[in-house]
């Protein structure tokens, strides 16, 4: 993991003294409301329902065991003893009071970390893949560029106050576990056929109101220029993205109106004239930073652990657990564990301060003091010996985060919803509730297999709706909450966007409709068929007359 | 866009000799790290005075080029955001003061604008910062290579100016520091 130096350390310093200072000038009123907004923003300060929401960064996702005690105790002084990961790995304050963040930010930075640009029209938290490093597909590791780009991006003048918010996420393995065809900017990195390493460059995806998947617009970029290439990237978006239209100001309105083509011709001719200048990176830079992302003091182990086998073999709950929440390791006798923030029936991604202090400990104990944070929002601990599972089982299942539900129905990605945020047209978090509540025989669950339910209560697609098997999206009806139900999302390398079915439906109704659409798969499923495979067999149809056919309340 | 208008600001003795070095009536205005007096009058339409240093509109400049060229005192430039700063790309070298204008500073377009002027054209001469400009935008605006500040006249110049040294350290290369950390970390280490 890195390790900040005295200059990372001080350019974190600085930003609390000057968010302090600028807070301090707001609340005497030397600083307008539309002065500050932007400038909260950027130290990831929203303005919500209740209360301020502080947004904290976790860079790629990854936690030492002491900083997750620092959100757990900022959780238990600041808020009201929670904090709630989310679908960019970082994680939400929802009740902090505006006099008391620039305190947060400095026992933040104490931990080496801080709240900077996790909102506002500028580059946000880069994020990965949960197993990175530890993946038994991976091909190269993604972190350490994950952290060049966010030192890059971090205060970078020239793109401080773009048209709109931008999301970069970097992937190395075979499988795409980090939602890379859906960011302004997605990065594969990749071998060429020369053996070279180098980044496949996909930019314009996303989703909200007009979700695109991103297009490929350079097939390998030497390592060296990536910094160069982003610079250019964002160049051509800072001066030519629209900025008269929010709903139109993403990179990839601007793609899309260009053509890949033209914006990526647009970005060469610009990289042109700056490439083998200052930024581009240093050999000694790659391994500096590479070097705080070695492998830890693995032991030498058998493939597979006799003992753990056993108990496999004879303890199904244990069995199933392994099945859906412990993830291949690259490293003979190892495994990834992820530790489920979705227990049915609560908020998904939610963790108390007792819950995140056990999470620490259990780090320590079993995975040499790190924890992840994923896009789905759950904590993984990433090197766990096999031998060491089923005790890790037992105390994730004290603590509430043992729920084997890993990929299946329950595993529901989920925004804040109407209950918390400001943005949003319909609440989020009592749908995903009751659809817990209505699966909540895990033989059916498991019978069911790989499912992902996403829900968003707005356009603004935080919950990653149109890539979800099934996405759910709250509308507003004159004044009312509704829900439209889309099918055959899907996110990785085969990644799709969902389509809806029809016209919305009423909050009661949609544990009802979910059962329906599910009823349909479970009728016309053939044999080890999953629900994505039968969708893209049987098409929206036959879901469509199911839904329909007994017509709820719909509008 | 801001008017200039004429009116004097108490000042300091320290500043009164500042102005007095750089001669006409106008705001305070920050240039090259001190608190001055602007010599410079803005211009916001093709009514370009006969006396004076004027800063005028690129379309006016693009329109009367010849004409302000054979002007007696001297003749700057401003550019808008959605102005492109390549049209000028031709007369960087003669032009000695360019205004950038950020009517509101969450307006990007600026940062970008002034780093084409410098890194790619070598502008040498004056670069100034016009519209929103006021301590929070101050740091950034140095980065990207403007040497002047014209800050709003509601605002406090004393406090923007402090805001030129927010940070001590940067991570990437920027038109004031093309090195970016990696490369100086390295030497210093």
């Amino acid at each position: 993991m890195y390790v900040y130096d005295d200059y990372d350390q001080a350019i974190v310093d600085q930003r609390v003294a000057q968010f302090r200072d600028q807070t301090t000038r707001y609340l005497a009123g030397a600083l307008t409301d539309d002065e500050f907004r932007p400038l909260r923003l950027q130290n990831g300060l929203y303005i919500q329902r209740h209360a301020p929401m502080l947004r904290v960064a976790i860079p790629y996702g990854h936690l030492r065991s002491d900083q997750v005690r620092m959100l757990a105790s900022i959780a238990r002084r600041f808020d009201h003893g929670y904090g709630h990961f989310t679908t960019r790995q970082n994680i939400q304050y929802n009740w902090p009071k505006l006099e008391d963040v620039p305190q947060i930010l400095a026992d933040l930075a104490t931990v080496q970390m801080h709240a900077v640009q996790t909102s506002g029209n500028c580059v946000r938290n880069t994020t990965s893949d949960q197993f990175a490093g530890v993946a038994h597909d991976e091909v190269l590791d993604p972190r350490p560029w994950c952290e060049i780009i966010r030192q890059w991006s971090t205060f970078h003048p020239e793109f401080a106050h773009l048209p709109r918010k931008f999301k970069i996420a970097v992937s190395g393995s075979l499988e795409d576990r980090a939602a890379t065809w859906v960011h302004d900017i997605g990065l594969h990195v990749i071998r060429n056929a020369a053996g070279e390493v180098g980044f496949k460059v996909a930019v314009g995806g996303g989703l909200g109101r007009t979700p695109i998947i991103g297009a490929v617009i350079r097939e390998f970029l030497p390592t060296v220029d990536l910094l160069s290439y982003l610079d250019a990237i964002l160049r051509v978006y800072n001066r030519y993205g629209r900025r008269d239209n929010k709903y139109k100001a993403r990179i990839k309105i601007l793609v899309k109106a260009m053509t890949p083509a033209a914006f990526a011709a647009k970005v060469e001719a610009e990289w042109a004239h700056h490439k083998d200048g200052p930024t581009k990176l240093t050999q000694a830079e790659i391994d500096r930073v590479a070097a705080h992302f070695v492998a830890p003091a693995y032991e030498t182990l058998p493939a597979e652990d006799a003992a753990f086998a056993a108990e496999k073999a004879q303890n199904k709950a244990f069995a199933r657990w392994v099945e859906r929440n412990v993830f291949k390791h690259k490293q003979p006798g190892y495994a990834a564990v992820t530790l489920s923030l979705k227990p049915h029936g609560k908020p998904p991604g939610d963790a108390t301060d007792a819950q995140l202090d056990a999470v620490a400990d259990l780090a320590d104990r079993y995975s040499f003091g790190e924890v992840r944070v994923s896009h789905e929002q759950n904590l993984i601990l990433a090197d766990v010996r096999q031998s060491d599972l089923l005790a890790v089982w037992e105390a994730a299942k004290a603590l509430g985060f043992a729920t084997p539900n890993i990929g299946l129905l329950t595993d529901i990605i989920c925004c804040p919803g109407g209950d918390f945020c400001s943005l949003a047209n319909a609440k989020s978090i009592p749908i995903a509730e009751a659809i817990q509540q209505k699966f909540d025989d895990l033989d059916y669950l498991f019978d069911l297999g790989d499912l992902d339910i996403n829900i968003s209560g707005c356009m603004n697609a935080c919950g990653h709706h149109h890539v979800g098997h099934i996405g759910i999206l709250g509308v507003d009806k004159s004044g009312s909450e509704w829900y439209q139900v889309s099918l055959g999302g899907r996110q990785g390398e085969q990644a799709a966007l969902g389509k809806v079915i029809g016209p919305s439906f009423a909050q009661d109704d949609m544990p009802e409709v979910i059962g329906q659409i599910i009823d349909v798969f479970v009728e016309n499923r053939q044999p080890g068929e999953t629900f994505i495979e039968a969708y893209g067999r049987l098409g929206i149809d036959p879901f469509k007359r199911a839904v329909y056919k007994k017509v709820v309340a719909h509008a | 866009m801001h008017k200039v208008d004429a009116k004097h600001d108490p000042a300091d003795g320290a500043e009164a000799q500042q102005m007095q070095t750089h001669g006409t009536t106008g705001q305070p205005i920050i240039v090259d790290g001190a608190i001055v007096q602007d010599t410079w009058q803005l211009i916001n339409d093709d009514q370009v005075p006969e006396q004076g240093a004027v800063i005028v509109p690129l379309s006016v400049w693009l329109k009367q080029r010849d004409a302000l060229r054979a002007r007696a005192e001297p003749v700057g430039v401003w550019i808008a955001p959605d102005e492109e700063v390549e049209a000028l790309a031709a007369d960087v070298a003669s032009l000695p003061l360019i205004a950038v204008d950020f009517p509101t500073f969450i307006d990007g377009r600026g940062f970008s604008t002034a780093r084409l002027l410098k890194d790619r054209y070598a502008f040498t001469g004056e670069l100034r910062a016009i519209g929103d400009v006021f301590k929070d935008t101050m740091f950034y605006l140095k980065r990207c290579g403007f040497t002047a500040f014209a800050v709003r006249a509601d605002k406090d110049i004393h406090e923007a100016l402090k805001g030129l040294n927010d940070f001590s350290e940067v991570y990437q290369g920027a038109t004031d520091q093309p090195l970016p950390l990696f490369r100086r970390r390295a030497s210093v280490a």
